[in-house]
């Protein structure tokens, strides 16, 4: 049996290579996708602690993870678009008015 | 209902995918190519699908391919392809010197400071008694029992939610 510990350092790495991508990365899509592999990453840890104890409420939870993460991914890439019309670009360095 | 406590290559299956998983995710943040690295995270949420099989979380695996592999994957290659953007070259117009975080600089360091924290917790969790005999199979009838029990109100503030958000996509769609 694959001890509890291994899924929790798959789901660790792969959280630390979204949270390295989102820092690395200019194009905003990209951004956007590093976070989806964050919570990816956050998921497959519910999952395993919840099967590790035979419950199913983490299942529940990451069903409502999920469907956040569709609605926050619909409005976000909404904004992203009207971005885009506004300045021809997604490079997250030169959509810099809000630092005034 | 077969016996599905105990998976055929079990250990090698995990460490395969998982294996897999990392790369591609490594993969998708290298990767110059926009849809490159949409392609990567689709084939990244694939394996993890594989690996909530192997935790004996069926539904959910479904729903990561359907939703997170083929819907909110088809919107980001949608959005890129019809962007059409590609990440500037960094030695073009801007040096790398006036980012903080490129991947010569501090990211690295950043994310092997949060490895390393995080596997510190990971590897110190003790494996609960309750699994000795091996995992249970959740099917979606237990996931549907307690959805409309225990978690009936976050349920239904769920679909008020996704209501806001399809109105916020419209509106921001609309606005020229």
């Amino acid at each position: 049996m694959i001890p509890l510990s291994h899924y929790l350092l798959v789901s660790a790495i792969l959280f630390t290579i979204g949270a390295v991508g989102v820092l690395i990365r200019r194009n905003a899509i990209l951004i956007f996708m590093c976070i989806e592999l964050m919570l990816n990453a956050v998921n497959l840890s519910f999952i395993a602690l919840a099967a590790y104890q035979n419950l199913v409420d983490g299942q529940v939870f990451v069903f409502f993870v999920i469907t956040v993460a569709a609605a926050e991914v619909a409005v976000g890439l909404a904004i992203l678009v009207y971005l885009f019309y506004q300045r021809l670009t997604t490079d997250v360095d030169d959509i810099n008015s809000l630092k005034g | 209902m077969p016996d599905l406590s105990n998976l055929p290559y079990e250990q090698a299956i995990f460490y395969l995918v998982s294996a897999l998983a990392v790369g591609c995710a490594l993969a998708m943040i290298l990767s110059k190519n926009a849809v490159h690295a949409a392609l990567f995270m689709v084939a990244n949420f694939g394996l993890v699908a594989v690996l909530y099989l192997l935790l004996r979380a069926s539904f959910i695996a479904t729903i990561q391919v359907i939703v997170y592999a083929g819907a909110i994957m088809v919107l980001f290659l949608f959005v890129i392809m019809m962007l059409n953007v590609q990440e500037a070259d960094p030695r073009s117009s801007r040096g790398p010197q006036d980012r903080l975080f490129t991947l010569g600089s501090l990211a690295p360091l950043l994310g092997l400071g949060l490895l390393g924290a995080l596997a510190y917790v990971a590897l110190g969790v003790k494996q609960p008694a309750a699994t000795s005999g091996g995992l249970v199979f959740a099917n979606i009838q237990d996931v549907g029992a307690l959805l409309f029990t225990r978690y009936l109100y976050p349920f239904e503030i769920t679909s008020l939610l996704l209501l806001v958000a399809m109105i916020g996509a419209v509106v921001l769609a609309k606005r020229r």
